[in-house]
Protein backbone atom coordinates (compact mmCIF):
# COMPACT_ATOMS: atom_id res chain seq x y z
CA UNK A 1 0.00 0.00 0.00
CA UNK A 2 1.59 3.21 -0.95
CA UNK A 3 1.54 6.23 1.29
CA UNK A 4 0.44 9.29 0.57
CA UNK A 5 2.68 12.75 0.86
CA UNK A 6 1.51 14.76 3.72
CA UNK A 7 1.76 18.86 4.43
CA UNK A 8 2.34 19.95 8.45
CA UNK A 9 -0.78 20.95 9.23
CA UNK A 10 0.38 24.24 10.27
CA UNK A 11 1.63 24.60 6.04
CA UNK A 12 -1.71 23.36 4.95
CA UNK A 13 -2.83 26.03 7.05
CA UNK A 14 -1.46 28.94 5.75
CA UNK A 15 -1.69 28.05 2.35
CA UNK A 16 -5.31 26.38 1.68
CA UNK A 17 -8.62 27.10 3.82
CA UNK A 18 -10.61 23.91 4.66
CA UNK A 19 -14.31 23.53 3.79
CA UNK A 20 -16.25 20.39 5.69
CA UNK A 21 -19.30 18.41 5.72
CA UNK A 22 -20.53 15.64 7.22
CA UNK A 23 -23.05 13.08 6.89
CA UNK A 24 -23.71 11.15 10.53
CA UNK A 25 -25.75 8.00 10.47
CA UNK A 26 -27.79 7.51 13.66
CA UNK A 27 -29.09 4.14 14.48
CA UNK A 28 -32.55 4.48 16.12
CA UNK A 29 -33.44 2.22 19.38
CA UNK A 30 -36.94 1.31 18.13
CA UNK A 31 -37.71 -1.57 19.41
CA UNK A 32 -38.46 -2.39 15.80
CA UNK A 33 -36.94 -2.17 12.81
CA UNK A 34 -37.89 0.68 9.94
CA UNK A 35 -40.38 -1.23 7.78
CA UNK A 36 -40.51 -4.90 9.31
CA UNK A 37 -41.71 -5.94 13.10
CA UNK A 38 -38.51 -8.31 13.50
CA UNK A 39 -36.52 -6.67 16.55
CA UNK A 40 -33.80 -4.45 16.38
CA UNK A 41 -31.55 -6.02 18.72
CA UNK A 42 -27.89 -5.39 18.00
CA UNK A 43 -25.35 -8.35 19.22
CA UNK A 44 -27.67 -11.65 18.45
CA UNK A 45 -27.00 -14.64 16.46
CA UNK A 46 -26.56 -13.83 13.00
CA UNK A 47 -29.78 -13.92 10.67
CA UNK A 48 -32.33 -14.32 13.96
CA UNK A 49 -33.85 -10.81 13.93
CA UNK A 50 -34.77 -10.85 10.65
CA UNK A 51 -38.07 -11.87 8.91
CA UNK A 52 -39.34 -11.95 4.98
CA UNK A 53 -39.27 -7.88 4.94
CA UNK A 54 -35.78 -7.47 6.10
CA UNK A 55 -34.69 -10.31 3.41
CA UNK A 56 -36.04 -8.67 0.72
CA UNK A 57 -38.54 -11.69 -0.57
CA UNK A 58 -40.34 -11.06 -3.32
CA UNK A 59 -43.94 -9.75 -2.71
CA UNK A 60 -43.85 -8.88 0.90
CA UNK A 61 -44.81 -5.11 1.84
CA UNK A 62 -42.61 -2.66 4.09
CA UNK A 63 -44.79 -0.95 6.72
CA UNK A 64 -43.82 2.20 8.46
CA UNK A 65 -42.79 2.00 12.09
CA UNK A 66 -44.51 5.23 13.85
CA UNK A 67 -42.72 5.60 16.54
CA UNK A 68 -39.29 5.47 14.28
CA UNK A 69 -41.07 8.34 12.52
CA UNK A 70 -41.76 10.06 15.43
CA UNK A 71 -37.80 10.06 17.20
CA UNK A 72 -36.82 11.32 13.31
CA UNK A 73 -39.03 14.57 13.78
CA UNK A 74 -38.01 14.77 17.29
CA UNK A 75 -34.22 14.87 15.93
CA UNK A 76 -35.53 17.20 13.45
CA UNK A 77 -36.56 19.52 15.87
CA UNK A 78 -33.46 19.40 18.23
CA UNK A 79 -30.81 20.38 15.00
CA UNK A 80 -33.59 23.40 14.47
CA UNK A 81 -34.91 22.20 11.57
CA UNK A 82 -38.42 22.80 9.51
CA UNK A 83 -40.12 19.56 9.37
CA UNK A 84 -41.61 18.63 5.94
CA UNK A 85 -45.40 18.33 6.43
CA UNK A 86 -45.36 16.18 3.91
CA UNK A 87 -42.48 13.98 2.83
CA UNK A 88 -41.75 10.43 1.40
CA UNK A 89 -39.49 7.55 0.91
CA UNK A 90 -37.33 6.88 -2.34
CA UNK A 91 -35.51 3.75 -3.27
CA UNK A 92 -31.63 4.36 -3.87
CA UNK A 93 -31.03 1.39 -6.09
CA UNK A 94 -27.58 -0.13 -6.10
CA UNK A 95 -26.29 -3.90 -6.18
CA UNK A 96 -24.10 -5.44 -3.09
CA UNK A 97 -24.78 -8.34 -0.25
CA UNK A 98 -25.62 -5.50 1.84
CA UNK A 99 -28.76 -5.32 1.10
CA UNK A 100 -31.04 -8.35 -0.40
CA UNK A 101 -33.15 -6.22 -2.23
CA UNK A 102 -31.00 -3.98 -4.43
CA UNK A 103 -32.30 -1.13 -3.01
CA UNK A 104 -32.11 0.78 0.30
CA UNK A 105 -35.23 2.48 1.07
CA UNK A 106 -34.45 6.12 2.09
CA UNK A 107 -35.57 9.43 1.41
CA UNK A 108 -34.81 11.38 -1.44
CA UNK A 109 -35.73 14.59 -2.66
CA UNK A 110 -38.44 15.02 0.30
CA UNK A 111 -36.74 14.54 3.56
CA UNK A 112 -38.70 14.67 6.95
CA UNK A 113 -36.37 17.58 8.24
CA UNK A 114 -34.49 20.23 6.43
CA UNK A 115 -32.92 23.41 6.98
CA UNK A 116 -31.53 23.62 10.74
CA UNK A 117 -28.20 24.71 12.30
CA UNK A 118 -26.91 23.39 15.56
CA UNK A 119 -24.30 25.77 17.60
CA UNK A 120 -21.31 24.05 18.55
CA UNK A 121 -18.94 25.36 21.29
CA UNK A 122 -15.16 24.72 21.15
CA UNK A 123 -13.18 24.25 23.52
CA UNK A 124 -12.26 27.76 24.45
CA UNK A 125 -15.68 29.00 24.23
CA UNK A 126 -16.04 30.05 20.90
CA UNK A 127 -19.47 29.37 19.21
CA UNK A 128 -19.77 28.09 15.88
CA UNK A 129 -23.11 27.60 14.10
CA UNK A 130 -23.05 24.48 11.73
CA UNK A 131 -25.73 24.67 8.72
CA UNK A 132 -28.15 21.47 8.65
CA UNK A 133 -29.22 20.74 5.24
CA UNK A 134 -31.23 17.72 5.86
CA UNK A 135 -32.26 14.54 7.95
CA UNK A 136 -33.84 12.06 6.45
CA UNK A 137 -35.09 8.44 7.41
CA UNK A 138 -33.65 5.41 5.42
CA UNK A 139 -33.09 1.56 6.91
CA UNK A 140 -29.71 0.37 7.72
CA UNK A 141 -27.85 -2.76 5.85
CA UNK A 142 -26.52 -5.51 6.16
CA UNK A 143 -23.28 -6.43 8.04
CA UNK A 144 -20.34 -7.98 6.09
CA UNK A 145 -17.40 -9.68 7.29
CA UNK A 146 -14.92 -10.61 4.37
CA UNK A 147 -13.23 -13.60 5.27
CA UNK A 148 -9.83 -14.92 3.66
CA UNK A 149 -7.25 -12.77 2.45
CA UNK A 150 -4.08 -11.04 4.80
CA UNK A 151 -5.71 -8.12 5.81
CA UNK A 152 -9.70 -8.58 6.73
CA UNK A 153 -10.37 -5.88 4.10
CA UNK A 154 -12.29 -6.49 1.01
CA UNK A 155 -8.67 -6.45 -0.79
CA UNK A 156 -7.53 -9.90 -1.79
CA UNK A 157 -10.99 -11.45 0.47
CA UNK A 158 -12.00 -14.61 -1.04
CA UNK A 159 -15.54 -14.48 0.46
CA UNK A 160 -18.27 -12.28 2.48
CA UNK A 161 -20.56 -13.69 5.03
CA UNK A 162 -23.41 -11.62 5.22
CA UNK A 163 -25.40 -11.04 8.24
CA UNK A 164 -28.75 -9.05 8.01
CA UNK A 165 -29.84 -8.40 11.42
CA UNK A 166 -28.71 -5.12 10.96
CA UNK A 167 -30.54 -4.44 7.56
CA UNK A 168 -33.83 -2.62 7.94
CA UNK A 169 -32.54 -1.32 11.38
CA UNK A 170 -34.20 2.69 11.41
CA UNK A 171 -31.35 5.25 10.79
CA UNK A 172 -31.83 9.01 10.36
CA UNK A 173 -28.87 10.65 8.17
CA UNK A 174 -28.00 13.91 9.26
CA UNK A 175 -25.79 16.23 6.47
CA UNK A 176 -24.36 19.65 6.88
CA UNK A 177 -24.42 22.26 4.56
CA UNK A 178 -20.59 22.73 2.97
CA UNK A 179 -18.89 24.64 6.56
CA UNK A 180 -16.52 27.65 5.68
CA UNK A 181 -14.66 29.53 7.98
CA UNK A 182 -13.42 26.83 10.71
CA UNK A 183 -9.78 27.58 9.55
CA UNK A 184 -7.57 25.83 11.86
CA UNK A 185 -10.08 25.02 14.03
CA UNK A 186 -11.67 22.15 11.63
CA UNK A 187 -10.35 19.01 12.81
CA UNK A 188 -11.77 19.97 16.76
CA UNK A 189 -14.93 21.54 15.37
CA UNK A 190 -15.29 18.08 13.33
CA UNK A 191 -15.40 16.28 16.68
CA UNK A 192 -16.84 18.80 19.01
CA UNK A 193 -19.63 18.68 15.63
CA UNK A 194 -20.29 14.45 16.17
CA UNK A 195 -20.06 15.00 19.29
CA UNK A 196 -22.98 17.51 19.59
CA UNK A 197 -25.06 15.12 17.42
CA UNK A 198 -24.21 12.29 19.70
CA UNK A 199 -25.02 13.80 22.74
CA UNK A 200 -28.51 15.27 21.25
CA UNK A 201 -29.16 12.07 20.05
CA UNK A 202 -28.53 10.26 23.31
CA UNK A 203 -30.33 12.88 25.53
CA UNK A 204 -33.45 12.33 23.16
CA UNK A 205 -33.34 8.94 24.33
CA UNK A 206 -34.40 8.31 20.42
CA UNK A 207 -30.67 6.23 20.04
CA UNK A 208 -28.21 4.33 22.20
CA UNK A 209 -25.67 6.50 20.85
CA UNK A 210 -22.51 4.28 21.31
CA UNK A 211 -19.81 4.76 18.59
CA UNK A 212 -18.22 1.21 19.69
CA UNK A 213 -21.47 -0.18 18.41
CA UNK A 214 -21.86 1.83 15.22
CA UNK A 215 -25.05 3.26 16.43
CA UNK A 216 -23.15 6.80 15.62
CA UNK A 217 -21.34 6.83 12.14
CA UNK A 218 -19.58 10.01 10.46
CA UNK A 219 -18.80 10.23 6.69
CA UNK A 220 -16.55 13.18 7.12
CA UNK A 221 -16.29 15.46 3.78
CA UNK A 222 -12.92 17.34 3.58
CA UNK A 223 -12.11 19.84 0.42
CA UNK A 224 -9.48 23.00 0.50
CA UNK A 225 -9.60 26.08 -1.33
CA UNK A 226 -6.57 29.15 -1.87
CA UNK A 227 -7.50 31.63 0.65
CA UNK A 228 -9.62 34.11 -0.98
CA UNK A 229 -11.14 31.90 -3.37
CA UNK A 230 -15.00 31.50 -3.07
CA UNK A 231 -15.23 28.56 -5.49
CA UNK A 232 -14.93 25.15 -2.85
CA UNK A 233 -12.01 23.10 -4.10
CA UNK A 234 -13.02 18.72 -4.90
CA UNK A 235 -13.70 17.00 -2.06
CA UNK A 236 -12.53 13.32 -0.63
CA UNK A 237 -15.37 11.72 1.36
CA UNK A 238 -13.82 9.71 4.61
CA UNK A 239 -16.14 6.49 4.89
CA UNK A 240 -17.25 5.24 8.48
CA UNK A 241 -15.09 7.37 11.00
CA UNK A 242 -16.60 5.75 14.18
CA UNK A 243 -15.16 7.66 17.05
CA UNK A 244 -14.63 11.11 18.23
CA UNK A 245 -11.15 11.17 17.94
CA UNK A 246 -11.04 9.18 14.99
CA UNK A 247 -13.18 12.14 13.16
CA UNK A 248 -10.57 14.60 14.32
CA UNK A 249 -7.58 13.23 12.94
CA UNK A 250 -9.24 11.77 9.81
CA UNK A 251 -10.27 15.60 8.83
CA UNK A 252 -6.71 16.64 9.86
CA UNK A 253 -5.13 14.11 7.53
CA UNK A 254 -6.72 14.76 5.08
CA UNK A 255 -6.33 18.49 5.09
CA UNK A 256 -2.69 17.32 5.31
CA UNK A 257 -3.16 14.98 2.27
CA UNK A 258 -5.42 17.27 -0.12
CA UNK A 259 -2.56 19.95 0.81
CA UNK A 260 0.50 18.31 -0.79
CA UNK A 261 -1.67 17.46 -3.78
CA UNK A 262 -2.69 20.16 -4.24
CA UNK A 263 0.90 21.56 -4.16
CA UNK A 264 2.14 19.15 -6.17
CA UNK A 265 -0.42 20.63 -8.97
CA UNK A 266 -2.02 17.67 -9.08
CA UNK A 267 -6.03 17.87 -9.44
CA UNK A 268 -7.18 16.30 -6.03
CA UNK A 269 -9.49 13.04 -7.02
CA UNK A 270 -12.85 12.93 -5.60
CA UNK A 271 -13.19 9.65 -4.04
CA UNK A 272 -14.67 7.49 -1.23
CA UNK A 273 -11.60 7.47 1.34
CA UNK A 274 -11.11 4.13 3.96
CA UNK A 275 -10.22 5.64 7.63
CA UNK A 276 -7.31 3.59 9.30
CA UNK A 277 -7.42 3.52 12.79
CA UNK A 278 -4.08 1.79 13.34
CA UNK A 279 -2.07 4.15 10.87
CA UNK A 280 -4.06 7.52 11.32
CA UNK A 281 -4.10 7.35 7.51
CA UNK A 282 -6.54 6.88 4.94
CA UNK A 283 -6.57 5.44 1.89
CA UNK A 284 -8.29 4.92 -1.29
CA UNK A 285 -11.76 3.35 -1.84
CA UNK A 286 -13.39 4.19 -5.11
CA UNK A 287 -13.47 6.98 -7.29
CA UNK A 288 -17.29 8.44 -7.69
CA UNK A 289 -18.45 6.79 -11.19
CA UNK A 290 -21.19 5.22 -12.65
CA UNK A 291 -21.78 3.12 -9.11
CA UNK A 292 -22.77 6.31 -7.26
CA UNK A 293 -25.63 6.66 -10.28
CA UNK A 294 -28.36 5.62 -7.97
CA UNK A 295 -31.48 5.94 -10.00
CA UNK A 296 -33.70 7.00 -7.18
CA UNK A 297 -37.11 7.10 -7.83
CA UNK A 298 -40.10 7.19 -5.35
CA UNK A 299 -41.30 4.05 -3.31
CA UNK A 300 -44.14 2.66 -4.51
CA UNK A 301 -44.66 0.16 -1.67
CA UNK A 302 -45.01 3.40 0.78
CA UNK A 303 -47.56 6.30 0.85
CA UNK A 304 -46.55 9.75 1.78
CA UNK A 305 -45.56 10.68 5.96
CA UNK A 306 -47.89 13.41 6.50
CA UNK A 307 -46.96 15.36 9.66
CA UNK A 308 -49.44 17.63 11.02
CA UNK A 309 -48.54 21.16 12.60
CA UNK A 310 -50.44 19.41 15.66
CA UNK A 311 -48.20 16.41 15.59
CA UNK A 312 -45.38 18.36 14.76
CA UNK A 313 -45.82 20.78 18.37
CA UNK A 314 -47.04 17.79 20.64
CA UNK A 315 -43.63 16.56 19.58
CA UNK A 316 -41.62 19.11 20.57
CA UNK A 317 -43.20 19.39 23.79
CA UNK A 318 -41.79 16.17 24.96
CA UNK A 319 -38.15 16.91 23.53
CA UNK A 320 -36.32 17.53 27.22
CA UNK A 321 -33.80 20.69 27.54
CA UNK A 322 -31.07 20.79 25.44
CA UNK A 323 -27.67 19.48 26.46
CA UNK A 324 -26.22 23.14 25.94
CA UNK A 325 -28.43 25.17 27.91
CA UNK A 326 -28.49 22.50 30.39
CA UNK A 327 -24.89 23.01 30.87
CA UNK A 328 -25.22 26.98 30.83
CA UNK A 329 -28.10 26.66 33.28
CA UNK A 330 -26.47 24.40 35.90
CA UNK A 331 -23.01 26.28 35.38
CA UNK A 332 -25.23 29.47 36.36
CA UNK A 333 -26.69 27.88 39.32
CA UNK A 334 -23.40 26.48 40.48
CA UNK A 335 -21.64 29.48 40.52
CA UNK A 336 -18.56 27.48 39.05
CA UNK A 337 -15.95 29.46 36.64
CA UNK A 338 -15.66 28.75 32.65
CA UNK A 339 -12.86 26.51 33.16
CA UNK A 340 -13.81 24.90 36.59
CA UNK A 341 -17.49 23.96 34.54
CA UNK A 342 -15.57 22.80 31.65
CA UNK A 343 -13.35 20.67 33.76
CA UNK A 344 -16.45 19.06 35.27
CA UNK A 345 -17.64 18.49 31.67
CA UNK A 346 -14.44 17.19 30.48
CA UNK A 347 -14.44 14.64 33.44
CA UNK A 348 -17.41 13.33 32.92
CA UNK A 349 -18.91 14.44 36.09
CA UNK A 350 -21.63 16.46 35.65
CA UNK A 351 -24.75 14.52 36.40
CA UNK A 352 -23.04 13.18 39.43
CA UNK A 353 -22.27 16.30 40.79
CA UNK A 354 -25.66 17.57 39.53
CA UNK A 355 -27.35 14.42 41.63
CA UNK A 356 -24.93 15.15 44.53
CA UNK A 357 -26.49 18.63 44.59
CA UNK A 358 -29.88 17.50 45.04
CA UNK A 359 -28.92 15.04 47.93
CA UNK A 360 -28.05 18.03 49.58
CA UNK A 361 -24.24 18.90 49.20
CA UNK A 362 -23.43 22.73 48.38
CA UNK A 363 -21.71 23.63 44.90
CA UNK A 364 -18.42 23.62 45.79
CA UNK A 365 -18.55 20.53 47.98
CA UNK A 366 -19.35 18.26 45.58
CA UNK A 367 -17.32 19.57 42.93
CA UNK A 368 -14.40 19.12 45.62
CA UNK A 369 -14.97 15.90 45.88
CA UNK A 370 -15.94 14.65 42.47
CA UNK A 371 -12.75 16.41 41.10
CA UNK A 372 -10.91 14.97 44.19
CA UNK A 373 -10.87 11.88 45.33
CA UNK A 374 -13.24 10.40 43.01
CA UNK A 375 -11.66 11.39 39.68
CA UNK A 376 -8.31 10.04 40.98
CA UNK A 377 -9.40 6.78 42.04
CA UNK A 378 -11.17 6.33 38.83
CA UNK A 379 -8.37 6.87 36.48
CA UNK A 380 -6.20 4.25 38.46
CA UNK A 381 -9.26 1.80 38.03
CA UNK A 382 -9.98 2.94 34.24
CA UNK A 383 -13.75 3.12 34.99
CA UNK A 384 -16.08 6.49 34.38
CA UNK A 385 -15.86 8.47 37.76
CA UNK A 386 -19.93 8.01 37.80
CA UNK A 387 -19.22 3.93 37.72
CA UNK A 388 -16.80 4.06 40.93
CA UNK A 389 -20.00 3.15 43.17
CA UNK A 390 -19.64 6.59 44.75
CA UNK A 391 -23.03 7.29 45.65
CA UNK A 392 -24.48 11.23 46.72
CA UNK A 393 -25.59 9.81 49.47
CA UNK A 394 -21.96 9.25 50.42
CA UNK A 395 -20.58 12.58 49.59
CA UNK A 396 -22.91 14.07 51.70
CA UNK A 397 -22.12 12.23 54.66
CA UNK A 398 -18.81 12.32 54.50
CA UNK A 399 -18.91 16.09 54.27
CA UNK A 400 -21.05 16.28 57.23
CA UNK A 401 -18.85 14.41 59.09
CA UNK A 402 -15.85 16.22 58.15
CA UNK A 403 -17.88 19.53 58.52
CA UNK A 404 -18.68 18.64 62.25
CA UNK A 405 -15.12 18.19 62.93
CA UNK A 406 -15.33 14.46 63.62
CA UNK A 407 -12.73 13.73 61.02
CA UNK A 408 -10.32 15.33 58.75
CA UNK A 409 -10.16 15.11 55.06
CA UNK A 410 -7.21 12.91 55.17
CA UNK A 411 -9.28 10.59 57.43
CA UNK A 412 -12.26 11.14 54.47
CA UNK A 413 -10.12 10.12 52.24
CA UNK A 414 -9.70 6.89 54.32
CA UNK A 415 -13.35 6.55 54.85
CA UNK A 416 -13.86 7.04 51.19
CA UNK A 417 -11.81 3.98 50.44
CA UNK A 418 -13.57 1.83 53.16
CA UNK A 419 -16.86 2.77 51.27
CA UNK A 420 -15.78 1.48 48.14
CA UNK A 421 -14.35 -1.93 50.05
CA UNK A 422 -17.80 -2.32 51.14
CA UNK A 423 -17.26 -1.87 54.88
CA UNK A 424 -20.49 0.05 55.07
CA UNK A 425 -21.63 3.35 55.64
CA UNK A 426 -18.92 6.69 56.17
CA UNK A 427 -20.12 6.57 59.94
CA UNK A 428 -19.75 2.83 60.03
CA UNK A 429 -16.30 2.96 58.78
CA UNK A 430 -15.46 5.82 60.95
CA UNK A 431 -16.20 3.70 64.02
CA UNK A 432 -14.56 0.52 62.77
CA UNK A 433 -11.42 2.50 61.78
CA UNK A 434 -10.68 4.27 64.68
CA UNK A 435 -10.38 7.09 62.34
CA UNK A 436 -12.11 10.15 64.67
CA UNK A 437 -10.30 13.19 65.03
CA UNK A 438 -8.44 13.53 68.19
CA UNK A 439 -10.24 16.30 69.89
CA UNK A 440 -9.50 15.76 73.28
CA UNK A 441 -7.15 19.23 73.79
CA UNK A 442 -5.01 17.69 76.54
CA UNK A 443 -2.87 14.93 74.22
CA UNK A 444 -2.94 17.89 71.22
CA UNK A 445 -1.86 20.08 73.73
CA UNK A 446 0.87 17.83 74.45
CA UNK A 447 2.00 17.58 70.75
CA UNK A 448 2.19 21.33 70.46
CA UNK A 449 4.25 21.87 73.27
CA UNK A 450 6.41 19.25 72.48
CA UNK A 451 6.31 20.56 68.81
CA UNK A 452 7.21 24.17 70.11
CA UNK A 453 9.93 23.20 72.62
CA UNK A 454 11.52 21.52 69.21
CA UNK A 455 11.48 24.62 66.41
CA UNK A 456 12.30 27.41 69.65
CA UNK A 457 13.29 29.41 66.39
CA UNK A 458 10.10 29.05 64.74
CA UNK A 459 8.06 29.75 68.27
CA UNK A 460 9.53 33.46 68.36
CA UNK A 461 9.34 34.17 64.37
CA UNK A 462 4.92 33.17 65.50
CA UNK A 463 5.48 34.99 68.37
CA UNK A 464 6.71 37.95 66.36
CA UNK A 465 3.43 38.05 64.52
CA UNK A 466 4.98 36.47 61.36
CA UNK A 467 1.39 34.01 61.47
CA UNK A 468 2.86 31.63 58.01
CA UNK A 469 5.26 30.18 59.99
CA UNK A 470 3.09 28.57 62.06
CA UNK A 471 2.65 25.87 59.50
CA UNK A 472 5.45 23.66 60.06
CA UNK A 473 4.22 23.59 63.99
CA UNK A 474 0.83 22.53 62.81
CA UNK A 475 2.77 19.76 60.55
CA UNK A 476 4.88 18.61 63.99
CA UNK A 477 1.70 17.93 65.83
CA UNK A 478 0.45 16.44 62.80
CA UNK A 479 2.82 13.60 62.95
CA UNK A 480 2.78 13.18 66.23
CA UNK A 481 -0.72 12.45 66.08
CA UNK A 482 -0.61 10.74 63.19
CA UNK A 483 -2.78 12.62 60.96
CA UNK A 484 -5.91 12.29 63.71
CA UNK A 485 -5.84 15.84 64.60
CA UNK A 486 -8.26 18.70 63.50
CA UNK A 487 -5.92 20.89 61.92
CA UNK A 488 -7.90 23.85 62.57
CA UNK A 489 -7.99 23.63 65.87
CA UNK A 490 -4.16 22.67 66.33
CA UNK A 491 -4.00 26.36 64.84
CA UNK A 492 -6.28 28.16 67.58
CA UNK A 493 -4.98 26.48 70.32
CA UNK A 494 -0.94 26.90 69.06
CA UNK A 495 -1.91 30.78 69.03
CA UNK A 496 -3.38 30.47 72.64
CA UNK A 497 -0.34 29.03 73.51
CA UNK A 498 1.88 31.71 72.15
CA UNK A 499 -0.56 34.36 73.51
CA UNK A 500 -0.92 35.66 69.71
CA UNK A 501 -3.74 36.95 68.40
CA UNK A 502 -4.74 34.60 65.53
CA UNK B 1 -37.66 11.62 -30.66
CA UNK B 2 -36.05 11.40 -27.36
CA UNK B 3 -32.29 11.20 -27.73
CA UNK B 4 -31.09 7.77 -25.85
CA UNK B 5 -28.10 6.56 -27.72
CA UNK B 6 -26.23 3.63 -27.20
CA UNK B 7 -23.83 4.27 -24.68
CA UNK B 8 -26.78 5.19 -22.42
CA UNK B 9 -28.08 1.57 -22.81
CA UNK B 10 -24.97 0.44 -22.49
CA UNK B 11 -24.47 2.72 -19.24
CA UNK B 12 -28.09 1.69 -17.90
CA UNK B 13 -27.45 -1.99 -18.91
CA UNK B 14 -24.22 -1.82 -16.58
CA UNK B 15 -26.19 -0.48 -13.65
CA UNK B 16 -29.06 -3.22 -13.86
CA UNK B 17 -26.08 -5.93 -14.27
CA UNK B 18 -27.57 -7.10 -17.45
CA UNK B 19 -25.12 -8.91 -19.66
CA UNK B 20 -26.17 -7.57 -23.65
CA UNK B 21 -24.97 -8.14 -26.84
CA UNK B 22 -24.12 -5.18 -29.20
CA UNK B 23 -26.67 -6.25 -31.39
CA UNK B 24 -29.31 -5.67 -28.62
CA UNK B 25 -27.52 -2.48 -27.74
CA UNK B 26 -27.98 -1.32 -31.26
CA UNK B 27 -31.80 -2.57 -31.14
CA UNK B 28 -32.49 -1.04 -27.51
CA UNK B 29 -31.08 2.67 -28.00
CA UNK B 30 -33.93 3.24 -30.93
CA UNK B 31 -36.72 1.07 -28.74
CA UNK B 32 -36.18 2.78 -25.47
CA UNK B 33 -36.07 6.70 -27.44
CA UNK B 34 -39.71 5.50 -28.18
CA UNK B 35 -40.76 4.19 -24.95
CA UNK B 36 -39.31 7.42 -23.15
CA UNK B 37 -41.55 9.24 -25.75
CA UNK B 38 -44.54 7.07 -25.05
CA UNK B 39 -43.83 7.78 -21.22
CA UNK B 40 -43.77 11.38 -21.76
CA UNK B 41 -47.28 11.80 -23.47
CA UNK B 42 -48.42 11.39 -19.87
CA UNK B 43 -47.39 14.63 -18.96
CA UNK B 44 -49.01 16.43 -22.35
CA UNK B 45 -52.14 14.77 -21.02
CA UNK B 46 -52.15 15.92 -17.72
CA UNK B 47 -52.95 20.05 -17.15
CA UNK B 48 -51.27 22.39 -14.74
CA UNK B 49 -54.29 21.37 -12.26
CA UNK B 50 -53.12 17.85 -11.73
CA UNK B 51 -50.55 17.59 -8.99
CA UNK B 52 -47.54 15.68 -9.30
CA UNK B 53 -48.24 11.86 -7.69
CA UNK B 54 -45.76 9.00 -7.25
CA UNK B 55 -48.81 7.14 -5.90
CA UNK B 56 -51.89 5.98 -7.18
CA UNK B 57 -53.85 5.65 -3.88
CA UNK B 58 -54.69 8.83 -1.89
CA UNK B 59 -53.59 7.45 1.30
CA UNK B 60 -51.01 8.41 3.66
CA UNK B 61 -49.57 8.03 7.29
CA UNK B 62 -49.88 4.02 7.02
CA UNK B 63 -48.06 3.36 10.23
CA UNK B 64 -46.95 0.46 12.64
CA UNK B 65 -46.97 0.16 15.92
CA UNK B 66 -43.67 -0.43 17.44
CA UNK B 67 -44.38 -4.02 18.66
CA UNK B 68 -42.16 -6.65 17.81
CA UNK B 69 -43.60 -9.55 15.50
CA UNK B 70 -42.18 -12.54 14.02
CA UNK B 71 -38.59 -13.33 13.32
CA UNK B 72 -37.16 -16.39 11.07
CA UNK B 73 -34.87 -19.08 12.95
CA UNK B 74 -31.09 -18.54 10.83
CA UNK B 75 -32.37 -22.18 9.23
CA UNK B 76 -35.30 -20.66 8.00
CA UNK B 77 -33.58 -17.37 6.85
CA UNK B 78 -30.66 -19.62 4.83
CA UNK B 79 -33.07 -22.07 3.75
CA UNK B 80 -33.34 -20.36 0.21
CA UNK B 81 -29.44 -19.21 0.57
CA UNK B 82 -27.20 -20.73 -2.61
CA UNK B 83 -24.14 -20.95 -0.26
CA UNK B 84 -23.96 -20.25 3.52
CA UNK B 85 -21.23 -21.13 6.44
CA UNK B 86 -21.93 -20.61 10.35
CA UNK B 87 -25.09 -19.03 10.12
CA UNK B 88 -24.34 -16.33 7.70
CA UNK B 89 -25.37 -16.28 3.85
CA UNK B 90 -21.72 -16.88 1.91
CA UNK B 91 -21.21 -14.62 -1.40
CA UNK B 92 -18.37 -13.82 -3.35
CA UNK B 93 -15.67 -11.39 -2.29
CA UNK B 94 -16.92 -8.41 -4.43
CA UNK B 95 -14.13 -6.07 -5.35
CA UNK B 96 -13.87 -2.54 -6.59
CA UNK B 97 -16.61 -1.38 -4.64
CA UNK B 98 -16.63 -0.94 -1.25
Amino acid sequence: MSTDAILSFEEAMEKYDPVLGFEVHVELNTKTKMFSSAPNVFGDEPNTNVNEVDLGMPGVLPVVNKTAVESSIKIGLALNCKIAESCRFARKNYFYPDTPKNFQTSQYDEPIAYDGYLDIELSDGTVFRVEIERAHMEEDAGKLTHMGGATGRIQGADYSLVDYNRSGVPLVEIVTKPIEGAGSRAPELAKAYVAAVREIVKNLGVSDAKMERGNVRCDANVSLRPHGRERFGIRSETKNVNSLRAVEHAVRYEIQRHAAVLDSGEPVIQETRHWHEDTRTTTSGRAKSDADDYRYFPEPDLVPVLASREWVEELRATLPEPPAARRKRLQADWGYSDLEFRDVVNAGVMDSIEETITAGASASVARKWWMGEIVGRAKTADVDPSELGVTPETIVELNKLVEGGKINNKMASQVLDGVLAGEGTPAEIVGKRGLAVVSDDGPLLEAIDAALAAQPDVAEKIRGGKLQAIGAIVGGVMKATRGQADAGRVKQLILERLGVEG
Amino acid sequence: MAAINRDDVAHLARLAHIEMSAEELDRMAGELAVIVDSVKSVSEAAGDDVPATSHPIPLNNVFREDVVGHTFTAEQALSGAPDSFEGRFKVPAILDED
